[in-house]
């Protein structure tokens, strides 16, 4: 077997194993978040004979291994139960009908800020290397410095401001429906996708222009120099190769924290994400959504470091072939 | 010259004369070109007109809340019993009960036996014709043993309900209650198609202006005309958006995206008044910040301590620290004063050093000293009212000795616990209800704990009686007697505040809740 699909296997089966132990820590720690489904819908209303009616109708009065055993058994056939909430005679809401357009919206939102994000970043970090210590790299560390510093509801704010209030060149709200066409989709999700990136692209830049900057000190840069090589071709050919593992690390990182962390900037330009899906059942108790957000979070990272591992192996021909 | 203005201005108001025309002959009347102008556009605004897309953008909504009336607690689905469905009555802008549905009313002689006279010729949605079944139906999903109804209390009043013919329905009582049309016109009861006697609640079918065209919990609520409207209805279609952050409703008020918003952030109003497309308005609510005080307590069992504190602290001041001016100062009534009945009892509480000192010696103490438990569960900024609570009473030779409880647990561990604190009532439609919830003896939730002999007995009295004037009279005493020597401060009442663009154009406004009384959708006009 070729050495890259057995490693890709391997992670593979470490992935499901964690998955399986994050299953488990997710599935314990609702047991103790306090109050139940019941009470929080109830509310002032709630009284023994009701708030019982409703757990047994939930089946919250099963032991907890039962209910646990249940609910993997489901997941592991792709269902992943019902909601709580929106339930009639005869109506259930089914969990993935409720998270599946919401993490499409978000996935989309990762994929263009990601879009944008990632070769202004790789642009940004090469060139500041390539000019390093020049006004140039300054002015670049500065700013990006300072965006990603600040926090990002008023990242976002300020744009409004400035392209939605001021000059009217975006919408300030993305409230995208499902019909939405892919070119209104973008123009309203430009907004979210420029804070976004605002608040990542420093991280990213800043790696790559170390990374380079690491491999340019090394001797087999001095000998491309000395042979007469631009100093552009230096870093794109000789240094940047080298540079792949870090660099690719930390924008696994950010696509991440794209698809799970992004709840304020969801909020604040009222798009239809995953993240406030995930807020309002906590604060609800919606258990089966909590689970299942949390687990497709867990399995985004996963695959994102395996994802990340791959290109570093598959970029550096030492640990290619190992000897 | 006056009445040929009228009259241009009906023309215009009719559609019978442009722009031009109108300003033409307005600087023929001697009148500026801007003045003209400005005549003209207050005309034309002044005059509901057919059509446009309004869009709304509301601080509520959850990705939990479903179509079924009984669950709905926020204003971004109570909002759609407005918009998609009708109810059996409405309250108008003088907070008096309306037709709607029902076209007329009547009871027995005891208030005990209500009989509601259905509109022929409405039509659902789904094209079946409204009666009386559909009516049975809808409110029965709120009573009964197994329903998760938010409306199950204010329903268990009911002993039956039947219909009588195709399109009259007959509420048997448990007792007599002369306020009873109000009871029905809660935002929980919209009335649904009925089938084999059970309604569908998740169906979003009503008999009302708009059919639901979509419905994504915690993100919008859009519906179109319904053509088949047996009333009066502006927009051709209208869009509700959950913004939950304040900042963010703002800034789509102001760029244009949505007409309307609720809850502005206090503190920047100023701002969006400057900005000259847009409009504030402000509404005196049912809604007000109260301090109970427990009367089976020392020293509050004294009346005259109770009227000592009704008087040591300046009311004004506190509507324009905490509700920075959007309120009125409450006055120990806590009826609305757009509630029928409601008076405003005299003589007037206000801060007045002399009566508390008069009071404080009537009741033999020197300087009191008493615990005031707050914390901002109570409502927003009650800490600070009553710290400056506390400044006020120190020169009038009471010491308020101010307690910061904490807001998680405030309405289980603090209201109704401790002796002297802060709480907040969303208020009720009628004088009845109010009095009923909080200070009839007895009830869960009379937090002074208040037991007056000769209100309790006014309470039933007036609850049961038909003759206006005699009820007027009864109220009116009873609000004398809680405003005298109830236990209960009522500090200030809340304004609903809210921000439109003049894109859209309203008449006079209802106070009952937020948003118009809920129908702005069906009232409001793009101007």
């Amino acid at each position: 077997m070729h050495p890259i699909l057995k490693t890709i296997l391997q992670r593979l089966g470490l992935g499901l194993l964690t998955l399986f132990v994050v299953s488990i820590i997710i599935f314990s720690s609702m047991q103790f978040l306090p109050g139940d489904f019941a009470t929080a819908v109830l509310g002032q209303s709630a009284t023994p004979e009701t708030v019982a009616a409703f757990r047994k109708e939930l089946g919250l009065n099963d032991p907890a291994v039962v209910r646990y055993i249940q609910w993997i058994g489901g997941v592991v056939q792709g269902d992943f139960g019902s909601s709580f909430s929106g339930r009639s005679a005869g109506r259930e809401r089914e969990v993935m009908e409720l998270i599946a357009p919401r993490l499409w919206n978000t996935l989309f939102l990762a994929g263009l800020t990601a879009a944008i994000a990632v070769p202004l970043s790789l642009a940004l970090g090469i060139t500041a290397a390539l000019y390093r210590n020049s006004l140039y790299d300054r002015t670049i560390n500065a700013t990006t410095l300072t965006t990603i510093s600040f926090p990002e509801f008023f990242v976002a704010y300020i744009l409004i401001l400035l392209l939605a209030t001021l000059w009217k060149v975006f919408p300030s709200l993305a409230n995208v429906r499902p019909d939405t066409p892919l070119m209104d989709r973008i123009y309203m999700c430009a907004l979210p996708a420029l804070t976004l990136t605002l608040v990542i692209v420093a991280h990213m830049m800043r790696m790559t222009r170390a990374a380079i900057i690491n491999l340019l000190a090394s001797p087999y840069i001095e000998m491309a120099r000395l042979k007469g090589v631009s100093s552009s071709k230096v870093i794109l050919k000789h240094a940047l190769p080298n540079a792949w593992a870090p660099i690719v690390n930390v924008i696994a990182f950010n696509l991440a924290y794209l698809v799970v962390g992004v709840v304020v900037v969801e909020v604040v330009f009222v798009y239809p994400g995953i993240g406030q899906l995930m807020v309002d059942a906590v604060s609800t108790r919606d258990i089966p959504v909590v689970q299942a957000c949390a687990l497709i979070f867990a399995a985004t990272y996963i695959l994102l470091n395996l994802f990340a591992d791959i290109v570093s192996i598959v970029t550096n021909p030492r640990l290619l072939h190992p000897r | 010259m006056t009445i040929s203005f009228i009259k241009m201005k009906q023309l215009v108001s009719t559609g019978k004369m442009s722009r031009r025309d109108f300003v033409q002959l307005s600087m023929a009347a001697g009148m500026t070109a801007v003045a003209g102008e400005n005549l003209f556009n207050a005309t034309a605004r002044a005059t509901p007109k057919k059509g446009g897309h309004f869009k709304s953008g509301l601080g509520h909504g959850s990705t939990t809340d479903t179509l079924d009336p009984g669950t709905w607690e926020n204003s971004m689905v109570s909002d759609i019993g407005n918009i998609a469905f009708d109810y059996l009555v409405d309250i108008d802008t003088k907070n008096n009960v309306a037709p709607a549905l029902a076209e007329s009313w009547d009871s027995s002689d005891e208030v005990d036996r209500w009989t509601f006279q259905l509109r022929k010729g409405v039509e659902f949605h789904n094209g079946k014709t409204l009666d009386a079944d559909d009516v049975v139906a809808s409110i029965n999903h709120h009573r009964g043993e197994d329903t998760k109804s938010a409306a199950k209390s204010i329903l268990a009043i009911i002993k039956d309900i039947k219909t009588d013919g195709k399109d009259k329905v007959v509420f048997e009582l448990n007792s007599g209650s002369a306020d009873f049309p109000y009871v029905v016109s809660d935002y929980h009861l919209p009335i649904m198609p009925a089938k084999d006697g059970k309604i569908d609640p998740q169906a979003g079918i009503g008999t009302g202006p708009f059919k639901m065209e979509n419905f994504e919990p915690g993100v919008r609520y859009s519906a179109t005309r319904n053509e088949n409207y047996h009333g009066e209805s502006w927009f051709d279609s209208v869009e509700m958006l959950t913004i939950l952050d304040v900042v963010a409703r703002q800034n789509a008020l102001q760029s244009g995206d949505v007409h309307f918003i609720d809850r502005p952030d206090l503190k920047t109003v100023q701002l969006l008044k400057r900005n000259a497309e847009l409009e504030i308005d402000q509404v005196t609510g049912f809604g007000h910040y109260v301090a109970p005080m427990n009367v089976t307590m020392a020293p509050f069992d004294n009346v005259d301590v109770r009227l000592a504190l009704k008087h040591c602290f300046k009311r004004d001041e506190l509507v324009n620290k905490v509700l920075l001016g959007y309120g009125t100062p409450g006055n120990d009534d806590p009826l609305a004063p757009s509630i029928k009945y409601a008076i405003d009892p005299e003589p007037k509480h206000q801060y007045d050093p002399e009566k508390v000192k008069f009071h404080l010696k009537k009741a033999g103490i020197d300087r009191l000293k008493v615990d005031l438990s707050a914390a901002d569960a109570a409502f927003a900024g009650a800490v600070d009212a009553a710290i400056l609570m506390a400044e006020h009473a120190r020169d009038t030779g009471i010491d308020i000795n101010v307690i910061r409880e904490p807001s998680d647990g405030y309405w289980s561990n603090v209201w109704m616990k401790k002796p002297w604190c802060f709480s907040y009532w969303g208020g009720r439609p009628t004088a009845d209800w109010m009095f009923t919830t909080a200070y009839a003896a007895g009830v869960d939730w009379n937090d002074t704990f208040w037991n007056n002999a000769r209100f309790n007995e006014l309470l039933v009295q007036a609850r049961s009686e038909r003759n206006e004037a005699k009820r007027a009279e009864m109220y009116t005493e009873m609000q004398n007697i809680l405003h005298e020597d109830g236990g209960i401060i009522v500090l200030m009442f809340n304004d609903f505040v809210t921000a439109h663009s003049k894109k859209v154009a309203h008449g006079e406004l209802n106070s009952n809740y937020d948003h118009d009384g809920g129908y702005m959708y069906r009232r409001w006009w793009m101007a």
